[in-house]
């Protein structure tokens, strides 16, 4: 479960590359990939397994606009329970 | 979206230890001999990681039957390329399997026949279940990202629910139920092969739950098949689009069996470089678009999103490369599958009520056998 004390990281099974035909970022898993947008490449660069949720929002929302903070949380929290689901991110420590 | 491929297939050798009934490497697989140099192999894969190819299946065959798989895998890792070393597990031993991890592969799928030794066999036509089991406890403890893989057939696809578990046991990150597609070795099996459509609505559930209740820990996937579709599936995402298949022997092909087709010129990487025969060749040109396409499918409006579906069905059921795919509802060959899933039916009651051991025809080099060893 994605939740704000939650520390995700990305799956073993996943990795982040380049698509070098249009620069943007690309989430790599096994005979499948999904293409991030800057926001969910950055999302997912922030998932250290070190840093919390609450955390990366605080990131993001000194990135952007403190003011929108709760927009972003909710942004985070539906990105990454998608790839949580997806078994892309995970959360346990193992 | 323009066309250009995400995922190279290398099937670095057709040779495998398993002879299973729904290979689905070509009946004459013998015929194409392992052709390309560890040094044409990595050629190969920088041509297409520079057509934009991210993905990279090392399969056969056996890939492991390859001695110098771990360069290749070493060559891939430095290219950014996500290896998926697709394997029976034999021959595999726990220090190999390190030596591939250090290499660089970034997943395992295992092939598991079904979910006890004689079953499994008797699919497999050799001894190598217990080995297996072996190799899924070696991916386990060396933490290297695993997906079971199970053909589901009429053996077997009452044991949805076992087959889960055993993944489970396994620490699987996925589980791929692959329904058999029936082509090449399957489709000279298809009477033995295919299940009753209650039989195969009854796994989709037991899929479904077991999905739901694995959600975040493993990921499965059910992939119907064909011959119980109502429409067909985009076949490799449609011709030339995505795909870059590459046989033993050198030829860069659309799809697994592009070769079988009659008529199309075949290219061999030995001969020209992957962008060329990608954008121009005649093979890769053949079925892209919509020109080639018969009626129906020239006037559907499903055309867009299938393609017309598997041109090696087509032409295995029907003579003809350009058909609508028979497994379409709409095609005039529909009966051609209507009467194999009544068939399959038939048999089953049979089969059911005095079992009867063999009838396969197993995968041999030579077309005259079909006794298993």
């Amino acid at each position: 479960m994605i939740i704000p004390e939650a520390c995700p990281r990305l799956s073993p099974k996943a990795k982040l590359r380049v698509d070098k035909k249009t620069g943007q970022k690309v989430l790599l898993y096994p005979e499948k990939g999904l293409i991030l947008n800057p926001t969910g490449a950055r999302i997912l660069e922030l998932c250290t397994g070190e840093r919390t949720v609450a955390g990366i929002v605080e990131v993001l929302a000194g990135e952007h606009d403190a003011a929108a903070r709760d927009t972003i949380r909710t942004e985070v929290t539906t990105f990454l329970q998608r790839l949580f689901d997806a078994g892309l991110v995970r959360t346990e420590q193992d | 979206m323009e066309d250009r491929p995400y995922t190279l297939i290398a099937e670095l050798t057709y040779k495998c230890p398993l002879r299973c009934v729904y290979c689905s490497n070509p009946v004459d697989f013998a015929e194409h001999k392992d052709r390309l140099s560890a040094a044409d192999w990595k050629r190969v894969f920088t041509e297409a990681e520079d057509l934009g190819v991210m993905q990279l299946n090392l399969t056969g065959g056996e890939p492991l039957l390859r001695g110098d798989l771990e360069e290749l895998i070493a060559h891939a890792a430095k290219l950014g390329l996500y290896t998926n070393l697709i394997t029976s597990g034999l021959p595999l031993t726990r220090e190999r399997l390190v030596a591939l991890r250090a290499s660089g592969v970034d997943s395992v799928q295992l092939s598991i026949q079904d979910v006890d030794k004689v079953a499994s066999e008797r699919i497999a036509g050799r001894e190598s279940y217990e080995h297996k089991l072996a190799v899924a406890s070696w991916v386990q403890e060396l933490r290297i990202p695993l997906t079971v893989n199970t053909v589901l057939h009429r053996e077997n696809i009452a044991n949805v629910p076992a087959i889960v578990a055993l993944a489970e046991r396994f620490g699987a990150d996925r589980l791929e139920l692959a329904n058999t597609q029936y082509l090449a070795w399957a489709l000279e099996n298809r009477d033995q092969l295919l299940p009753t459509r209650a039989e195969l609505e009854t796994a989709r559930a037991q899929a479904s739950l077991a999905r739901e209740r694995l959600k975040g820990k493993m990921e499965i996937l059910f992939v119907l098949p064909d011959y119980y579709s109502d429409r067909p599936k985009a076949c490799m995402t449609g011709w030339g689009k995505r795909y870059i298949v590459v046989t033993p022997d050198g030829l860069a092909l659309p799809c697994h069996l592009a070769h079988t087709l009659p008529g199309l010129q075949q290219e061999s990487v030995l001969e020209r470089p992957l962008g060329e025969i990608w954008n121009d060749s005649p093979m890769f040109r053949a079925f892209r678009g919509d020109d080639w396409m018969e009626e129906p499918c020239r006037s559907c409006e499903r055309k867009t999103l299938d393609f017309g579906g598997c041109r090696c069905q087509a032409f295995a059921l029907t003579g003809r490369a350009t058909a609508t795919d028979p497994t379409c509802g709409l095609s005039p060959d529909h009966g051609l599958v209507e009467r194999a899933r009544e068939t399959a039916a038939q048999l089953i009651s049979v089969d059911r009520l005095a079992p009867k051991p063999g009838g396969f025809r197993y995968r041999e080099a030579s077309r005259a056998s079909r006794a298993p060893r």
